[in-house]
């Protein structure tokens, strides 16, 4: 029904190409974010399937029909801006009844919905506020109240809890999955947050210079990612990056890195040989402060966050190491030269020239 | 000991003198503009009260009389004072409306991003700098009997539209409204341009027509800068002078009928020299645009929307 | 697996419908048809503005013979541009402008020092009665020419300034509304920067000179465009205070006298209003985004 079809579709904003040939296929009822820095092209890919820019190239397809010349307002979608854009001369009852009033509802079939939507959004006192009078967190759910209202096809969400504080933050991320849930439409969420990204998202299209760098669901895109950029940009911190070369002897198979080498198991081993160059990435999870470390390092900056801690090294070359450290271990000091053991399982190699996961080929 | 108090009593001393300092520096500050305004604006506007209640003699260096309010009454029941402020009435409601919409208008279609657009934009702000007596003299010669426009266009009333009694008036606002354009038109870009855009494309999406969403959306948002245009359009109507000076003149058939107000204290006090009706006349208008600004404020600003 | 974790999953378009081709060209068109309308109501109204002023630049390039041609010709085949000599000399544009200029000049820069100064020390400095003096300022703005200009006129002759470019400009070099816009932008100011140049060492009028009126430039800019526009284009005043005096007769007046002693002649008195108009008309162009900008800081 609410499908959600990216074809081919390009954007360039005098030299810059802000989204580059974009496919992507967003399914019935799912909640997809695009994820990536700013700039990458994720904001100007909603604003296409809204209407609100046109396209230089491809096409984009709700619910089967090819929508590129269709005005916004005849596309049925419903857009949550990241600054809310409410109507600051009309009361929140009338905010949320404005889409409805252009549909030929009756004045009270309109009056039915928007109490329906104001309950569920706990808006009820604020009916006849103006937005002006509001939180940031209550004029949020206006904003998603209006969205809602028309029941569309499909839900276009920019940024919008960046404008919340951190507490309010984590509370509506929480509601606004369970009302998507709930109300199963298909909803395009944009974020620069990895964590909104991870927590929220059926599946998340990663973009970086408006360049699709992988689709998956989230735990996917964690454990498999499928280039240096996803693998960086996930997880808080991002995983570690170390340019190697493969290394084999009688003990067996490494990557030579700088301060020390890397163990690799047999098929990553086989992976390296195939390729030229590598670039070898480990999580810090997946990295220990060990006597016996086969890395050598020095101490940066330890960061302690209470239920665990980062310690943040450097590898002879320069190259930072994030080390997550459980609570109640010991805490390096800063300068001291530590080694880091390297679990063989949690190593992931990259092509050093493209950046690409190396993979068996299937 | 004796040091102890000395430094003690520094303190609190420096600290006065250093206020002192401060307010003299004040109120020096002000000075000059106090000066100007004492001696041309305060010190009038309280003698022009006295004035009032002055007959002005009907020959020179005799002395005036006090009258008081006799004057008063004589003056605003005269039939060249009630002449005069139905004159100004119809002006202003005919340059007033006109200048505004068309301003807007202009402003609207205007609004996009369109190429070469800068060019339409700098034309139709144009009338800005044109002086008033440049407009007058241009419009003077568009309205001419004999050169101007008029005749080609089929409008040859007898006598002349600048010295017609039914054509003057309108000829005048005409040319008032053709100078105001640019003021409005600037007035009206700045409004729309500060407007929010994403309130705006929120408005696309949720449906509104392009009719709807100007109406509903735009002009509420519009509001203090249409409030703005309205203020600055009576006060340019209330003081049309110069164009009316040029195109018409006082020596001209239909003067009586483009006598606004405030032509007509301009001429009583110069040609009838006659500084007491002139002074009454004054305070009529000043009364009017106070009334008229008050009301403004009163009435629309409650309904203009002042943002998030 | 290894496929789904590089590239999205790419499912072509899903075949459109049959109408879908027919209908987006149908709405290409429309789109056209809507831009095409906006530039017909663009130009429509160019036109209608640039007219007046076209037709007079054409009027005072034709002979005089030809001014009373019906229909009007839209188009000097043969430009008399002696006329434009004439209208400089017999009108003496040359020196109403030199005057003009001087008088504007004394009165925006005589605006622009009493605001500066008066809003300086109504935002940085602490003295008693200092809100009571604002209102007053700000009242000055209620009260409307009409009811000051007879006793001023009075004032002026019997300071003996009739005919003089004191008696032109001293009643205006100060302004309530340039002061109030002038204290709306110190205001902006945070406070710690007073402080932080104090601690460097900064009086008051350093401090004015090198941070305040920096900081306020685009308020003092269009300050400046305001008064000098109401002040090149003021009319009943110096109609008041001037008599036929060369020495001090603004081109606004000149034009008038102009038009009066070129009766036969319109097109000399036209061509005196081309002149008079033409710098401004130029700088309009040139500093045509400036100009918005300041008016519409007012707006604000």
């Amino acid at each position: 029904m609410g499908r959600l079809v990216f074809d081919g579709v390009t954007k360039r904003f005098g030299d810059v190409v802000a989204v580059d040939h974009l496919d992507l296929d967003v399914a019935d009822g799912e909640l997809l974010v695009l994820l990536g820095p700013s700039g990458c092209g994720k904001t100007t890919a909603l604003r296409m399937v809204a209407g609100l820019e046109a396209l230089d190239e491809g096409t984009i397809a709700i619910d089967g029909q090819v929508v590129n010349d269709v005005e916004p307002k005849d596309r049925d979608i419903a857009m949550v801006f990241q600054t809310y854009a409410l109507y600051p001369h009309l009361t929140v009852a009338r905010n949320i009844e404005f889409p409805l009033r252009q549909r030929g509802l009756d004045r009270e079939e309109r009056g039915r919905r928007v109490r329906e939507v104001a309950v569920t959004l706990g808006l009820e006192p604020y009916l006849n506020r103006k937005p002006g009078q509001l939180s940031g967190g209550q004029r949020q759910r206006v904003a998603l109240a209006r969205a809602i209202v028309r029941q569309p096809q499909a839900f276009l969400m920019d940024e919008p809890l960046s404008n919340l504080d951190a507490a309010l933050r984590v509370q509506t991320r929480a509601d606004i999955v369970a009302l998507q849930d709930r109300l199963g439409t298909t909803t395009l969420y944009v974020t620069h947050d990895q964590v909104e990204a991870m927590t929220m998202g059926d599946r998340i299209a990663v973009l970086s210079a408006g360049v699709l760098q992988q689709v998956a669901p989230p735990q996917d895109l964690y454990d498999r990612p499928g280039n240096t950029f996803v693998a960086g940009f996930l997880g808080s911190p991002g995983m570690n990056l170390m340019g190697g070369a493969l290394v084999e002897d009688q003990a067996g198979a490494t990557a030579r890195v700088s301060g020390g080498s890397v163990p690799l198991t047999a098929d990553r081993a086989a992976l390296a040989r195939a390729a030229g160059s590598l670039t070898v990435g480990v999580r810090p999870e997946a990295l220990a402060l060990d006597p016996a470390g086969t890395l050598e390092a020095s101490v940066v900056i330890v960061e302690a966050l209470g239920a665990e801690a980062h310690v943040i090294c450097k590898l002879p070359d320069g190259t930072r190491l994030v080390v997550r450290q459980e609570a109640g271990r010991h805490r390096p000091q800063l300068g001291e030269a530590v080694r880091v053991a390297v679990e063989a399982s949690g190593v992931h190699l990259f092509g050093a020239a493209d950046g690409r996961r190396l993979e068996a080929a299937a | 000991m004796i040091r102890g108090v000395e430094l003690a009593e520094a303190g609190p001393v420096r600290r006065r003198a250093r206020r002192v300092r401060e307010a003299g520096l004040g109120y020096l500050l002000l000075l000059p503009a106090l000066c100007v305004f004492g001696v041309f604006v305060f010190y009038p506007f309280a003698r022009n009260f006295k004035l009032a209640l002055y007959q002005t003699p009907p020959y020179p260096n005799l002395p005036s009389t006090y009258v008081g309010l006799h004057q008063v009454g004589q003056v605003l029941s005269s039939s060249n004072f009630l002449e005069s402020l139905v004159t100004t009435v119809l002006f202003v409601v005919f340059i007033v409306p006109a200048g505004l919409l068309i301003g807007l208008f202009l402003a609207v279609v205007a609004q996009r991003q369109l190429r070469g657009i800068a060019a339409y934009r700098v034309i139709f702000s144009s009338t800005v700098v044109t002086s008033v007596a440049v407009s007058a003299l241009v419009f003077y010669s568009l309205m001419n009997p004999v050169v101007g426009l008029l005749p080609w266009l089929g409008i040859s009333p007898h006598p002349s539209v600048l010295e017609n009694t039914t054509w003057a008036l309108p000829a005048v606002a005409v040319m008032a409204v053709w100078q105001f354009i640019g003021m409005s038109f600037i007035i009206m870009s700045a409004g729309l341009q500060a407007l929010p855009e994403d309130v705006l494309e929120a408005a696309k999406v949720d449906g509104a027509s392009t009719w709807t969403s100007f109406w509903r959306v735009t002009v509420p948002l519009l509001s203090p800068t249409l409030f703005f245009a309205l203020v600055v359009a009576m006060i340019y109507a209330f003081q049309t002078f110069g164009q009316i000076d040029i195109l018409i003149g006082y020596q001209n058939a239909a003067y009586e009928h483009v006598n606004v107000l405030i032509y007509n204290i301009y001429t009583t006090l110069v040609y009838e020299e006659n500084p007491g009706r002139a002074a009454v006349m004054s305070i009529a208008l000043f009364a009017i645009t106070l009334v008229l600004t008050v009301l403004q404020l009163r009435i629309l600003e409650r309904r203009v929307h002042y943002g998030r | 697996m290894a496929a789904d974790a590089l590239s999205a999953t790419a499912l072509g378009p899903s075949a459109p419908h049959a109408s879908v081709p027919d209908a987006s060209a149908r709405r290409r068109r429309s789109r056209r048809g809507r831009l095409a309308v906006r530039y017909a109501l663009l130009t429509a109204g160019a036109l209608i503005v640039l007219f007046p002023m076209y037709m007079t630049v054409v009027n005072s390039l034709l002979a005089p013979a030809l001014l009373d041609r019906q229909p009007p010709l839209l188009f000097p085949v043969h430009p008399i541009w002696d006329t434009y000599v004439r209208a400089w000399t017999m009108g003496h544009l040359g020196v109403y402008l030199r005057n003009s200029v001087i008088q504007t000049a004394i009165i925006v820069t005589g605006q622009l020092v009493t605001s500066i100064l008066a809003a300086y020390s109504f935002v940085f400095l602490r003295y008693p009665l200092r809100r009571t003096l604002f209102i007053v300022f700000l009242s000055t703005m209620m009260i409307p020419f009409e009811v000051t200009m007879i006793t001023n006129l009075d004032t002026i002759d019997s300071l003996g300034w009739y005919n003089s470019f004191q008696g032109l400009t001293v009643p205006f070099l100060a302004t309530g509304f340039g002061t109030f816009l002038l204290r709306q932008a110190f205001l902006q100011i945070p406070k710690d920067l007073k402080e932080a140049a104090a601690l460097d060492g900064y009086g008051h009028f350093r401090f004015l000179a090198r941070v305040a009126v920096p900081l306020a430039r685009p308020v003092v800019a269009a300050l400046a465009v305001f008064s000098f526009l109401s002040a090149w284009n003021q009319y009943l005043w110096p109609l008041l205070v001037t008599g036929d005096n060369d020495n001090v007769r603004t081109v606004q007046i000149g034009l008038k006298a102009l038009q009066g002693s070129q009766i036969q002649d319109l097109n000399v008195t036209l061509a005196g209003a081309v002149i008079a108009v033409a710098p401004l008309l130029i700088l309009l162009v040139i500093f045509q985004k400036q100009l918005v900008r300041s008016l519409t800081g007012a707006v604000k």
